[in-house]
C-alpha cells in the first residue's frame, strides 16, 4: 500500500472541525496524519479504523485521546491529558511524556505505552475477551488506585522513575477481578486495594510481558536491561468477585 | 457530574499582567461549562484606591436596593469613591444585574465593640445579603477585582472587557452547574475580604461545613457550596491564624490508616488537625485554587476526583484543570507537574 501523507496545521481549531478534517482524510485514502500546534483538542482518532493509518500528534492533545479507537497507530510528541485509550479496542497509543488521570479506562483491545509517569486511576476497568487483551505499560511511575475495578488485561509500570518509586500510593488494584498488574520495584502491602493480592513472579510471567517491555524500549529509545532481568511484583485478583459479600446476602 | 474549569496565575514578583491570556486559556477548556457561568479575579486591580475595600454588589435595579446599600454603608464606614462597574453589551449575554463597587473605609468604632475593620465588611456582607433584598455583595477585598456573570467565558471576559485589568494574579473558572442554578452570585470566584476561591466538583460535607461555620457567624446566601471554601479559609488562616500549609490540611486531612502509620510527633500533629477541625473537613470531589494578596494555593480533594495540573516559568506559577490551558499562557514552561491529591500546591509573592 502507497504510504498518503497529509499535514493539518491545528492551530486555534476547535476539536469538531479538526476531526471532520480527520476523517474526511482517512475516507481520501491518506495512511499517515501529522497534526501540528495541537492544544486541547479533545476526542482525537475516536472511533477510527484499519490498521493501516498513523496519527502523529505534535502538542498536548485534550482527554479522550483515541477513544473507541480499533486498529491505528497514534503517536504523541508532548505530554496527553486525562484518559487516552478510553474504551479503545485495537491499535497503538504512544505518549513521548506524561499522562494525566484514568489512562487506558475501560481499555478492551490494544496498547498504550506511556513514556513517563500517569496520574490517578491507571487502566481503571481495562477489560478483556476472548483474544483482546489490552496491554498499557508505563515507563516511570503510578500515582493511587492504580488498576482499580480491573476486569481484564496487562498493566505494567516499569518504575524507571529517578528517586521515585513506581507506586506509592493507596488503592494498588482496588476491586479488581480480572486481569493482572507487573510492577518493576516495591510495592509495600498496605498499597494493595481491597481484592487485589500479590502473585508469584515466574518465567510465564516474564515471557508475557517481555514483548510490550521490548515495544515500550523501542518507541522511545531506551536500553536498559535490567528491565528484562529484574523482578516484577505480580499482583492480581484474590477472587472473581471481590464484593460479592458487600452488594448481596445469597 | 459537575465539571467546570479553572485556571489561575500568580506573577510573584507581582509585576502586571492583563486578562487577555487569561481570557484565551480558560476558553480553550469549554468543554467544562455549559456557559451558566464564568468568572475572573484579579489581585492589584485598583491602585489607585489599594488601601479601601474594594465592595463588588450586583443590584436588580437602581432605584430601593441601591438606597439601601448605600445607606448601610454609611452606618459604619465611609465610601471614598463609588462606580458602576463598565460593562459592555454582548448577544449572548444578558444583563440581568447591574454590577457596582465602592471604594470603603470602615469606621472601626461604628459597631460600639472591638469588631475589626474585616469583621465590619463581613458583618456588612450579612446584612446586605440577607436584608436587602435585589442587592448582593459578591466580593469585599481590597485592590481585588471579581468579574463575574452567568455566560461562557469569553462573553463574559468582553462583558467587562477584563483585557483592560492588570493584576500580580489571575483566578478564572468555567461554570457547569449540577446541584444548583446557574445565576450571577453562583459564577466563581466566590470572594470573602483577601480570600477568592475558584472550585471544580461538588462540596459534600457542605451541610456540615455550612453549620460549623454558622456556629462561627457566616452566613451562606449563595445557594452554592463553594462559598463555604471562601469562609473556612477566613476562619481558619485569617481568624484562626493557621499558616496555609495546616489550614488545607485540616479542609484535606490524611486518611486514618494513613496517619496510624506516621512516626508519633507527625501522628500527634496530624490528629489533633483532625479532631479540632472535623466539620472543617472537605468531602466529595474538587480542585480548588484559593488565592490572597500573598499567593495562590492549589488542592485536590484526597482522592483526586477532580484535575489540577501545575507549572513554572521563571516567577509565574500556573494551575489549571488542563495541561494544555496553561500552554495558551506560557507555550514553553519549565516545569509541568500534577501535584499529589490533598496536597497543596502553593505560590507566595516574594
Amino acid at each position: 500500500m502507497m504510504k498518503k501523507t497529509l499535514t493539518i496545521d491545528a492551530k486555534g481549531m476547535h476539536y469538531t472541525p479538526l476531526n471532520k478534517e480527520i476523517r474526511a482524510a482517512i475516507k481520501d485514502g491518506v495512511t499517515e496524519i501529522i497534526l501540528e500546534n495541537i492544544n486541547g483538542q479533545r476526542f482525537i482518532g475516536n472511533g477510527l479504523r484499519g490498521k493501516d493509518l498513523t496519527i502523529i500528534i505534535n502538542g498536548v492533545p485534550g482527554g479522550d485521546l483515541c477513544m473507541f479507537m480499533s486498529g491505528p497507530t497514534c503517536i504523541v510528541h508532548a505530554n496527553a491529558e486525562h484518559a487516552p485509550g478510553n474504551t479503545m479496542d485495537r491499535g497503538k497509543i504512544y505518549i513521548h511524556g506524561t499522562a494525566g488521570d484514568a489512562v487506558a479506562h475501560s481499555m478492551r483491545g490494544g496498547e498504550v505505552y506511556v513514556r513517563d509517569s500517569i496520574g490517578y486511576r491507571g487502566g481503571i476497568h481495562m477489560k478483556e475477551y476472548k483474544d483482546k487483551c489490552p496491554v498499557l505499560v508505563v515507563g516511570e511511575y503510578a500515582r493511587a488506585f492504580l488498576g482499580e475495578y480491573m476486569a481484564g488485561g496487562i498493566l505494567i509500570v516499569l518504575g524507571r522513575g529517578k528517586d521515585q518509586p513506581p507506586v506509592d500510593e493507596r488503592g494498588v488494584g482496588t476491586g479488581i477481578h480480572g486481569g493482572e498488574l507487573y510492577i518493576r520495584g516495591e510495592v509495600p502491602d498496605h498499597l494493595l486495594g481491597i481484592g487485589a493480592e500479590k502473585k508469584p513472579f515466574t518465567e510465564d510471567d516474564r515471557e508475557k510481558i517481555r514483548p510490550y517491555i521490548e515495544k515500550y524500549c523501542r518507541e522511545f529509545g531506551v536500553d536498559e536491561p535490567e528491565l528484562f532481568s529484574d523482578e516484577y511484583v505480580h499482583i492480581g485478583p484474590s477472587s472473581a468477585r471481590p464484593f460479592a459479600g458487600k452488594y448481596c446476602w445469597e | 457530574m459537575k465539571m467546570c474549569g479553572i485556571i489561575s496565575v500568580i506573577d510573584k514578583k507581582k509585576n502586571p499582567m492583563d486578562g487577555t491570556a487569561v481570557r484565551e486559556a480558560l476558553s480553550i477548556m469549554n468543554e467544562r461549562g455549559n456557559g451558566e457561568g464564568s468568572g475572573y479575579a484579579v489581585y492589584g486591580a485598583f491602585p489607585e484606591f489599594a488601601d479601601y475595600y474594594a465592595i463588588h454588589v450586583f443590584y436588580d435595579d437602581l432605584i430601593g436596593p441601591k438606597t439601601a446599600v448605600e445607606e448601610e454603608l454609611e452606618k459604619v464606614g465611609t465610601i471614598k469613591h463609588d462606580e458602576e462597574i463598565p460593562t459592555f453589551e454582548q448577544p449572548n449575554l444578558k444583563k440581568r444585574h447591574i454590577p457596582w463597587r465602592y471604594f470603603f473605609q470602615p469606621n472601626v468604632s461604628a459597631l460600639g465593640t472591638t469588631a475589626s475593620e474585616e469583621d465590619i465588611l463581613v458583618y456588612l456582607m450579612k446584612k446586605v445579603n440577607t436584608t436587602i433584598p435585589g442587592a448582593l455583595i459578591y466580593s469585599t477585598g481590597k485592590n481585588i477585582a471579581i468579574f463575574k456573570a452567568a455566560g461562557w467565558p469569553e462573553d463574559v471576559a468582553n462583558f467587562y472587557r477584563i483585557q483592560d485589568y492588570e493584576g500580580y494574579i489571575w483566578l478564572s473558572h468555567n461554570r457547569y452547574p449540577t446541584n444548583t442554578a446557574g445565576w450571577w452570585g453562583g459564577a466563581h470566584p466566590f470572594n470573602l475580604l483577601d480570600w477568592s476561591v475558584v472550585h471544580n466538583g461538588e462540596i459534600t460535607s457542605y451541610g456540615t461545613n455550612k453549620r460549623y461555620l454558622e456556629g462561627n457567624g457566616y452566613v451562606c446566601t449563595m445557594h452554592t457550596d463553594t462559598e463555604v471554601v471562601a469562609y473556612l479559609t477566613d476562619l481558619l488562616q485569617r481568624q484562626h491564624e493557621l499558616p496555609p500549609e495546616l489550614a488545607f490540611k485540616a479542609l484535606a486531612p490524611p486518611f486514618w490508616d494513613e496517619i496510624d502509620r506516621m512516626p508519633e510527633k507527625e501522628r500527634e500533629l496530624n490528629t489533633a488537625l483532625r479532631m479540632t477541625y472535623g466539620p472543617a473537613m472537605m468531602n466529595g470531589p474538587f480542585a480548588i485554587v484559593v488565592a490572597s494578596s500573598e499567593g495562590i494555593a492549589g488542592i485536590t480533594d484526597r482522592i483526586k476526583l477532580r484535575p489540577l495540573v501545575a507549572a513554572e516559568k521563571g516567577d509565574r506559577l500556573y494551575l489549571s484543570s488542563e495541561e494544555a490551558a496553561i500552554h495558551v499562557m506560557e507555550p514553553s514552561p519549565d516545569r509541568v507537574w500534577m501535584p499529589r491529591a490533598g496536597e497543596p500546591v502553593i505560590g507566595r509573592v516574594y
